[in-house]
């Protein structure tokens, strides 16, 4: 005989063996039509209820995401309920700050908030922070950086507080919703998704709570321990604001005709490569004076990298780049791109930047054409700091994909009104100039010493070379010395290089 | 080589930052303007600052023209004091309908070179945007030997005629015939009027292909934008560089055998043939396809 | 020399705004808003103050709100301003 009943001593030893308890039927199913049981999942609740379950104490890390850009309704609407709830001395780490968190001021100056870390900080709020509103510094990493430092432990976070377009009721979230409730649109969650992994505790904000499964989900219910339903998360109107801008500027039209020649005379403009734009119109535009060259010379993209726009959708649907790899979408088409087409594919910060990442996208990419507010003779980049010594800016992915890439091209315009961008030395070192390749201006092109051969590609293709110091003596001589800013000798910002050591501080600026 | 006007971009005299960026869009002439675009409040505080723009500012190898306000106007004698003092390349007439007016501001440019030492610096242009201005469009471009250019402003010209500008400008068709009949005449350069929409390059590249087929050396310009396309029409083709390489080599090797007799492929080249070839090759040089070590 | 009240220049990107007005006390009283204060304030200053001595203008209030211009904009703002102030033009 070998029934269940005669196999109970061995069944008894071999849970003794793997130190277990022996099965005892306690099992009881619910019966409830599944339609209404995902409603009353326990992962929906309110917003103070996700809190007070979190476990969140103070002196604990909150984090977020700022996909919505301009549009962001999360990171004010989460802070107010926590400084309604009386928390203190939380560490807000955001994957970046703009304009619209100018109420954190008050909560700073309430004691709700001491430490920040992010990528980029604009606004009223930057303005304060440069002149010594908090006491600890603020953190500053790159989008990689910060990915791997979530993911590595290094930037350790309690509760992530994580803005969705739709998300069921157990937790599976998007930066869109296909269902007919759709209320906003952000496309990619990619610096959201190492909050959501490594977290201890994920709370979803949503303004579209759908029916389970919610498919093409970034977020897995997996990593989520609490929904909670808003009215919204983000106005997507305003996802394309801020950085992001479609330049009608005659200057930066001729920046980036200028690039796109660069580009094109690299010797990297072959079928097959690959290609990121940044933020700023100038680096924007490039896509669109690529394109013609591309067509006439049939040369197709395999991807396109980063901040996804609607001038890289549309190259991808007219067939001249195969593949979108999206970590932030950078306006409305990109984003509705994202949740339409199987070729334009949503990564995390870590896939997309992350140095120590092996398959990280950066990795593969041949060129990238970015912004800066200043460039100096060594070709380092400050895109951080303003030229007044006030925060104004993001790191963004600007070390990262400077590093990674084959070919860095930094486009910026000699002078913005009287304000150099070819100086000495940069207020605040972000991107090395030891991976800066060429940086592109309205008085012509400058190629970093270290890449003689691109050099003499780009002189034969008849381009107008000059040395990086002419570019500064050009400036000079239009707008005179600048006088040394009045720094104080407070520490305001910390610069964290992509390797996660300390790259360069930044000093409060005296009123 | 010759100055080539492809491309003589207006720009505001009221307007400090589009003055400073203007250089670096490339246009081979940059036209200050005093008159139309500055306001009757604002020509004083418009002067200086082109009298100080013309004097500070680097504009490289930039052929540097303004536009002043007409003589009969309490302008127009101020315009030219300041603007010969900074040294300005040409000035350019408004609404020139006889030659006694070029004359009347040779003169006025005459006294103020005198008073600072640089007599004969000056050059002068001339638009012409009436019936009587295209009537005497000979007269006026041989009215003084500063004249380096006439031009036609087709706004004022049309509306004088009692019609309209139409998209393919027939109603402009004597009047461009005539201006550059005048200029060839006077062996001076002929420069279209202004094409303002924007937002139509298409038409715009049609009026600049038209023009060049009549012989014009340039065209007036209103944006940057349309630097590019006048200069793509007026690049020359590559047979047409290769030949008129092959003409000045040709030269060059004649005259080292002191030779006066020239054949290329069997066919004797005279003089127009080789100033066509010389053009060309400058036209070539200043659109990027040739450079200068080319040529040596 | 007589001032009156006077203005000139642009509140545009890469124009200042010139106001002049007469002053009982001895000397040139510059009032400065720029957004290069930090980097160019003193540069300014000097350049309206050497283009309104030139003009022999030594007592003067001067209000001036800087959008980024360059030095030939502002002696260019300047003298127009004080032309205005005064009624004696620098052309014949």
């Amino acid at each position: 005989m070998n029934s269940i009943k005669d196999r109970a001593d061995l069944i008894a030893a071999a849970a003794k063996k793997m130190g277990k308890e022996v099965f005892s039927n306690g099992f009881v199913k619910d019966s409830t039509p599944r339609f209404e049981l995902q409603k009353q999942a326990g992962k929906v609740v309110t917003l103070e209820e996700a809190i007070k379950k979190s476990g969140l104490k103070d002196g604990m890390t909150i984090s977020f995401h700022h996909h919505f850009r301009g549009g962001d309704k999360v990171i004010n609407m989460v802070v107010a309920k926590l400084a309604e709830m009386g928390f203190k001395n939380l560490h807000l780490a955001s994957s970046s700050l703009i304009d619209v968190h100018e109420p954190l001021i008050e909560h700073i100056k309430n004691g709700v908030i001491t430490k920040i870390s992010t990528s980029g900080l604009r606004g009223a709020l930057a303005t304060e922070i440069s002149h010594g509103l908090m006491d600890e510094p603020v953190v500053f990493r790159s989008h990689g950086s910060r990915g791997y430092a979530i993911k590595s432990g290094e930037l350790h976070i309690d509760v992530a507080f994580l803005g969705a377009s739709s998300c069921d009721p157990l937790g599976n979230a998007a930066g869109y919703s296909t269902s007919e409730n759709a209320k906003s649109i952000c496309g990619s969650l990619g610096y959201a998704l190492p909050d959501a992994k490594y977290a201890d505790h994920t709370i979803i904000l949503t303004d579209d709570l759908v029916d389970y499964p919610n498919q093409h989900n970034a977020i897995s219910e997996a990593d989520v321990d609490y929904v909670v339903v808003v009215d919204s998360v983000g106005d997507s109107s305003k996802i394309s604001s801020g950085a992001i801008r479609d330049t009608k500027n005659p200057r930066d039209i001729l920046l980036a005709k200028q690039a796109a020649k660069v580009v094109m005379n690299s010797g990297y403009f072959e079928n097959g490569f690959s290609l990121q734009t940044g933020s700023g119109g100038a680096s924007l535009a490039v896509t669109k004076y690529l394109r013609q060259g591309m067509i006439d010379k049939g040369i197709k993209a395999s991807f396109a990298l980063g901040g996804i726009t609607s001038h890289m959708v549309k190259l991808h649907q007219e067939g001249l780049i195969d593949r979108l790899i999206d970590v932030q979408s950078f306006d409305k088409v990109a984003a509705e791109s994202l949740m339409n087409d199987p070729k334009h594919k949503g990564v995390s910060a870590n896939e997309y930047a992350a140095m120590l990442e092996p398959g990280s996208a950066t990795h593969y990419l041949d060129v990238v054409i970015l912004s800066a507010l200043e460039v100096d003779v060594n070709f380092n980049v400050n895109v951080l700091v303003g030229s007044d010594g006030i925060i104004r800016g993001a790191i963004g992915g600007h070390p990262d994909t400077a590093a990674d890439s084959a070919l860095s091209i930094i486009v910026c315009p000699l002078l913005r009104g009287r304000i150099p961008c070819v100086v000495d030395e940069v207020t605040t070192l972000i991107t090395p100039g030891s991976t800066v390749d060429v940086v592109v201006t309205e008085f012509g092109v400058a190629v970093n010493p270290r890449r003689p051969e691109l050099k003499a590609r780009l002189e034969a293709a008849g381009i107008k070379i000059v040395e990086i110091t002419e570019l500064r003596d050009r400036a000079k001589s239009i707008i005179g010395n600048a006088a040394p800013l009045p720094f104080g000798d407070k520490v305001v910002g910390v610069v964290m290089a992509r390797d996660g050591s300390v790259m360069d501080v930044i000093k409060n600026i005296a009123d | 080589m010759q100055r080539l006007r492809r491309t003589m971009m207006f720009v505001p005299g009221n307007n400090p930052g589009m003055m400073a960026d203007a250089y670096i869009y490339g246009p081979d002439s940059i036209m200050l303007d005093l008159e139309d675009s500055v306001t009757m409040a604002e020509k004083d505080t418009a002067r200086l600052l082109v009298h100080n723009a013309l004097k500070t500012i680097d504009y490289g190898d930039t052929e540097m023209v303004v536009r002043i306000n007409p003589l009969n106007t309490p302008y127009g004698k101020k315009d030219i004091e300041a603007v010969v003092k900074a040294g300005v390349h040409v000035i350019r007439m408004p609404k020139t309908e006889t030659a006694e007016e070029v004359i009347e501001v040779e003169r006025e440019i005459e006294k103020v070179e005198k008073e600072i030492g640089c007599l004969g610096r000056t050059q002068i242009m001339a638009a012409i945007e009436s019936a009587l201005g295209v009537v005497n469009a000979y007269a006026i471009a041989t009215a003084s030997k500063r004249m380096m250019g006439i031009a036609l402003g087709a706004e004022d010209y049309s509306a004088n005629l009692k019609t309209q500008r139409t998209p393919e400008g027939s109603e402009l068709l004597l009047a461009r015939e005539t201006i550059v009949v005048a200029a060839r005449a006077a062996g001076i350069d002929a420069l279209d009027t202004v094409y303002s929409n924007l937002n139509d390059m298409e038409t715009f590249r049609k009026e600049v292909e038209t023009i060049k087929k009549l012989g014009f050396d340039g065209k007036s310009i209103i944006n940057p934008r349309q630097i590019e396309v006048v200069n793509e029409v007026f690049a020359p083709k590559e047979k047409e560089i290769q030949k008129s390489l092959t003409i000045l080599a040709a030269i060059k090797e004649a005259e080292k055998k002191g030779s006066g007799v020239i054949a290329v492929n069997g066919k004797m080249v005279d003089r127009p043939v080789v100033i066509r070839a010389q053009r060309t090759i400058d036209l070539a040089i200043a659109s990027g396809i040739l450079t200068k070590e080319d040529i040596q | 020399m007589e001032l009156k009240n006077a203005m000139a220049g642009t509140l545009e990107s890469g124009d200042i705004l010139i106001q002049i007005a007469p002053s009982d006390v001895d000397g040139l009283h510059i009032e400065l808003d720029s957004t290069v204060a930090y980097q160019f304030g003193e540069q300014i200053k000097n350049v309206i103050i050497n283009t309104l001595k030139e003009l022999g203008i030594n007592n003067a209030n001067v209000k001036a709100t800087d959008k980024g211009a360059l030095d030939c904009t502002i002696k260019a703002r300047v003298t127009a301003a004080a032309v205005r102030s005064t009624g004696v033009d620098v052309w014949a």
